[in-house]
């Protein structure tokens, strides 16, 4: 990522070149600027500070504008949740069947009173059932009843699409052949109006067999989107799963299936349903992950039972001084690696809450693996751990630090741990890239290296514009003097 | 920046008139239930509806209790219940189980749901199997546009993205036809109409449609919109995957700005309560930085707070008289000025001290490689170290996104890769997440060869319009077929490398993401306008998958005196959101070229919005 020319680290002011525009590290002058003018603006004094709000909103605690209809929204919940707290009711189960007569089709007559003015733009009639008023905006229903029957069932399927879509009285009891009802699920989907589509749908799921739907189906995709859609947004999951499977569309009824634990809370009966779920036609890419799902619960229920106890009991120092912040179940692979570097560091790869027996379990490459090590045991300040991460024998037998990331970010993750000097100091001095050390050592104020790498590099010039960035009189101060004077360098410049 | 570029740009229409109508109509509704009832508000119609009326609105229309729908059982003690919710099934599922409880209890009471911004069959099929259709009467709130700004309208549905993108349900369709429509009718009648995409061709037909269907009107009103574009927002993924770096988008990356209004938390009003705090035209600071990059930002706060402190200085050594006529005259102004510049720095500071915090330079280094397509090794390293620290989750996938995007899919190997180490490090469950993302076209596996692309046009040529869309269906869920790279040259979305890029004196729309990348959308816009048409585009149009038109209306015999005017005019309605930066790019064309654009979207959208609609990690 570090391009060819030095001077291209400049993102903000123009993304290709200029120098020193503006970063976003925290010394930079136009930051500096803006802190001052935000001194600046909030010294300014008011006249009379406390009619000072007049043209400001009432704002009210949560920080919604008083009056305001989320406000109030609000206010509602709260006096219901201090009022209503013991009256807590789950919903009674019922009896769906409805309780209206039935007409005999699943379009009942009282679909007929549908009544809408789209023409009109802007006013939409209430439709009840009950209104009497109504009827004088809905001519057809002043016809007789039978004269009625008759004129609906002189709709085309294209002329019934269009009333459907205008919303208008329309009745799709005629179309009984499968012939009729493809012609109108085609007129609907050319139609484009998904909404229409749906409908259309929902009638031919209560006319078919799902064995014909599907077939049909498999043939009409748009039409076969909107059933999907239809059916989930439902929740009628057995019935997708057939659906799916019909369509030959095993990998997604896998998931499908599998995304059903997400539902459950209790984590032995999880643990069970994905081992059920291992038997699904995954991909085989998704098959390998769904079994690391399952064998991670598994462990997780291990670890978290043993360690709960461990820490109550007392037994491990590290509970004490670190207590847990939470569960180790449920969460991610890395996440369970850096809780065994945390608690478990160094134990024999046959217990599952090693880190070694979790490296390995689950396939993590080096570069995982060393930067979650690195994370958990920086932040236990364990810094002879983290030296040993890196610690690889040389050829000739002596220790040499080598990584599979760049020692720049190993040296930012000890930064954010908030690793001591010199330990920053070591791994900076490890960056090959002579300008990146620069620039991090000046950004963790890490001015040894810099200086050392100036020296070094026999750059006088670059020296003493350094030397305006450490403190006069400090330690480095003296150091870039007594550098600076010495004889001994043959400076470049 | 705000007042270069051409002076004789056209007035823009008075959008306000839309709150009246929706506002009107509302009442109309609530008074369709006469007497005290209460109301219960979707979630997600609560900030809209603030913007166009307030609890004393609803009060002289005898709404009692206000709730939000949290889908638990309710206390209410009226006699009358009202809902004010989107059409979704699973609202209209717990509305049935309310009023069946009620039922049971023997407690009756009267029941209207009202739909906004129409109703669903399915959701009247709901009603009917529950055994409670007729029980409660059902209206429509024909409340489609909301204004969130002169130039911005908002449909405020930012489920029409992966309702219409992920899961092809063409429900909302109809609603951007009407919403098409009432513009058309207010403001129109429109002349020219180009579009891009499946969706946008759908939704001109059902506008077309309306326009047919509807009487014709008698008065001809002077057209204020004489252009419209319509574009998908699956032409151009690639632009909303890339960090914002305009004022306004920034704002919105790291705060979300919803509704027009944004939370400003105590990091940023240096006090312990947070303030939310409408960001519009109104907001005279907020309006001449909100186009502006990041970067000059600073220099203009600070240039501000200079001149605000001369301001208040002038009042030293007035007399009584000078003064008076200085409370009088300035200092509320002043005043003003000052709380929404300490706002703006205080944001200003706060966002830089965020981005520091999570190494923004390095992540906007790679992400301009990924457009450039300038070494893809170092930025796919830079993603893993990205994923396996675990830092963002919706940000690691955003990368993948957009190396995928730019790549036109990843190497097998690598996506075997990338995907294991990103289920590693947030969860397996979001193999559900990789599985709608590979459907949608936005992490996809390279596939061997360019089979499908040489059938998929062979094909088309043989069969008309039609089938070809239904082909094109077939095959785009199969792999969607993307030419970022080709298009990027083609249009020269992203400059030669090397040159130099003043981000203070702009040149063009590509200053919103730093000079390093246009906006294929806004590119696209452009070149059509200047065109008048596709003409010359058609390669353009071929890499983009087609569903290209251009069509003008029949001649308008009343031809106004401002025919110039309202022909620079253009709407355009993004369909499945457009961002901030967009919008900025489009303003920055207008002053260039002498338009003035009025953008519709179904939503405002950013790279989180996107990728969390996505997401199926949760129930």
């Amino acid at each position: 990522m570090i391009r060819g020319k030095p001077d291209e680290d400049d993102y903000w002011n123009s993304s290709k070149i200029q120098n020193k525009a503006f970063t976003f590290d925290d010394d930079d002058d136009e930051f500096t600027r803006l802190k001052e003018s935000k001194r600046a603006v909030n010294s300014i004094i008011s006249f009379d500070e406390d009619d000072d709000d007049d043209d400001v909103e009432k704002v009210s605690w949560s920080g919604e504008p008083v009056g305001s209809i989320s406000w109030s929204v609000k206010e509602t919940a709260s006096s219901i949740r201090t009022a209503g707290e013991t009256r807590e009711l789950g919903f009674p189960k019922i009896d769906t069947t409805p309780s209206l007569p039935k007409q005999g089709s699943s379009y009942s007559l009282s679909s007929l009173f549908k009544v809408k003015s789209k023409a009109g733009g802007f006013q939409s009639f209430s439709e009840s059932i009950s209104d009497t008023s109504v009827r004088t905006y809905a001519p057809e229903l002043r016809r007789p009843k039978a004269e009625c029957k008759d004129f609906i069932s002189d709709w085309t399927p294209e002329e019934t699409v269009r009333r459907m879509q205008r919303g208008r009285v329309y009745s799709l009891e005629k179309f009984r052949s499968l012939q009729d009802k493809l012609l109108l699920l085609d007129e609907a989907v050319s139609a484009h109006d998904g909404n229409v589509i749906t409908a259309v749908l929902i009638y031919l799921k209560k006319s078919l067999s799902k064995e014909i739907l599907f077939r049909e189906l498999m043939c009409r995709e748009v039409a076969l989107r909107h059933y999907v859609h239809y059916v989930k947004e439902m929740g009628e999951q057995r019935h997708l799963l057939d659906l799916l499977k019909a369509l030959g569309r095993t990998g997604d009824m896998a998931l499908m299936q599998y995304k059903e634990h997400l539902n459950m809370k209790d984590e032995n009966r999880k643990k069970e349903f994905l081992k059920s779920c291992l038997s699904l036609p995954f991909s085989q890419d998704d098959a390998s992950h769904v079994m690391d799902h399952y064998t991670l619960l598994e462990r997780q229920i291990i670890i978290e039972a043993a360690d709960k106890k461990a820490e109550s009991m007392g037994q491990m120092d590290v509970f004490k001084k670190f207590p847990r912040k939470a569960s180790i179940l449920n969460m991610p692979i890395i996440t369970t690696l850096y809780y065994s570097c945390f608690y478990h560091y160094g134990e024999p790869e046959g217990t599952y809450s090693s880190p070694v027996n979790i490296r390995k379990t689950f396939r993590i490459s080096d570069k995982q693996y060393i930067l979650t090590a690195l994370g958990a045991r920086a932040k236990l300040k364990s810094w002879v751990d983290v030296d040993s991460l890196f610690n690889t024998k040389g050829w000739f037998g002596y220790m040499t630090k080598k990584s599979p990331v760049g020692f720049h970010r190993v040296v930012d993750i000890l930064h954010k741990n908030n690793a001591p000097l010199q330990v920053l100091q070591a791994y900076l001095n490890l960056i090959d890239d002579t300008e990146l050390k620069i620039s991090l050592a000046q950004k963790y104020k890490c001015h040894d290296v810099a200086i050392n790498t100036y020296r070094d590099l026999k750059d006088r010039q670059q020296l003493i514009v350094y030397r305006g960035k450490v403190e006069r009189g400090s330690d480095e101060d003296r150091k870039i003097e007594e550098l600076l004077n010495s004889t001994q360098i043959r400076w470049k410049n | 920046m705000a007042n270069s570029g051409r002076r004789d740009a056209p007035e823009l229409p008075d959008f306000s008139v839309l709150k009246r109508v929706a506002r009107d109509q509302l009442i109309y509704l609530l008074e369709q239930l006469p007497g005290r009832k209460d109301l219960f508000i979707d979630g997600d119609l609560m900030s809209p509806l603030d913007r166009i009326a307030n609890v004393t609105t609803l009060k002289q229309h005898e709404v009692d209790k206000l709730y939000k729908v949290e889908f638990k059982s309710i206390f209410s003690t009226s006699d009358q219940l009202c809902f004010l919710v989107r059409p979704r099934i699973q609202t209209v599922k717990w509305i049935s189980d309310v009023i069946n409880a009620d039922k049971i209890a023997g407690r009756v009471r009267r029941y209207k749901i009202i739909f906004c911004p129409q109703k669903f069959y399915a959701c009247e099929t709901v009603l009917e199997e529950q055994g409670v259709y007729g029980d409660v009467t059902i209206d429509e709130w024909a409340f489609y546009l909301l204004p969130l700004d002169n130039d911005i309208i908002s449909l405020e549905l930012p489920e029409f993205f992966r309702d219409n993108f992920l899961e092809g349900d063409q429900r909302w369709v109809t609603t951007a036809g009407s919403a098409l429509h009432l513009l058309h009718s207010l403001y129109g009648p429109f002349t020219k109409v180009y579009g891009i995409g499946r969706c946008a061709k759908m939704v001109y037909e059902s506008w077309r449609e309306q326009v047919e269907d509807g009487e014709q009107k008698a008065q001809q009103h002077q057209t204020e919109i004489g252009n419209v574009f319509l574009i998908d927002r699956d032409v151009d993924f690639v632009t909303p995957l890339c960090s914002q770096v305009v004022y306004e988008g920034l704002v919105d990356d790291i705060f979300r700005i919803k509704c027009g209004n944004v939370e400003f938390g105590p990091d940023v009003t240096s006090s312990d309560k947070s303030i939310k705090v409408m960001l519009n035209s109104q907001d005279k600071v907020f309006d001449e930085i909100r186009n502006e990059h990041f970067s000059n930002v600073f220099g203009f706060l600070s240039q501000k707070a200079r001149n605000l402190q001369t301001a208040y200085d002038k009042r030293r050594g007035m007399d009584i008289r000078q003064m008076k006529a200085f409370v009088s005259e300035e200092l509320k102004g002043l005043k003003q000025e000052h709380r929404l510049l300490s706002l703006h720095i205080g944001a200003s500071e706060s966002m830089m001290k965020k981005k520091t915090k999570q190494d923004f330079q390095e992540l906007l280094k790679t992400e301009h490689s990924l457009l450039e397509g300038f070494e893809i090794r170092e930025c796919i390293t830079f993603i893993e170290e990205h994923i396996s620290r675990q830092v963002s989750m919706v940000e690691s996938l955003r990368l993948l996104c957009l190396l995928s995007l730019t790549e036109n899919g990843l190497l097998p190997k690598d996506y075997r890769s990338l995907k294991a180490q990103y289920l590693q490090s947030y969860g397996i469950e979001h193999l559900l997440t990789f599985s709608n993302l590979r459907q949608l076209g936005f992490l996809v596996e390279q596939q061997p060869g360019e089979t499908l692309t040489v059938m998929e046009s062979k094909v088309g040529k043989l069969v008309n319009d039609k089938t070809a869309g239904k082909l094109t269906d077939a095959f785009s869920s199969l792999a969607k077929k993307n030419n970022f790279r080709a298009l990027s040259k083609r249009l020269t979305l992203v400059p030669k490398s090397g040159e130099e890029y003043d981000l203070r004196v702009p040149r063009d729309m590509a200053y919103v993401f730093s000079g390093a990348y246009t906006p294929l959308s806004c590119k696209l816009i452009e070149q059509v306008l200047e065109r008048d048409g596709w003409t010359g585009l058609d390669d353009v149009t071929r890499m983009l998958n087609g569903h290209e038109f251009a069509v003008t209306g029949e001649r308008v015999t009343y031809q106004p005196r401002s025919r110039a005017d309202n022909q620079r005019i253009v709407l355009v309605m993004f369909l499945g959101g457009c961002t901030f930066s967009e919008i900025s790019a489009l303003r920055f064309l207008g002053r260039e070229k002498g338009y003035k654009f009025i953008v519709v979207t179904t939503a405002i959208t950013n790279s989180a919005r996107l990728l969390e609609a996505l997401l199926d990690s949760h129930v």
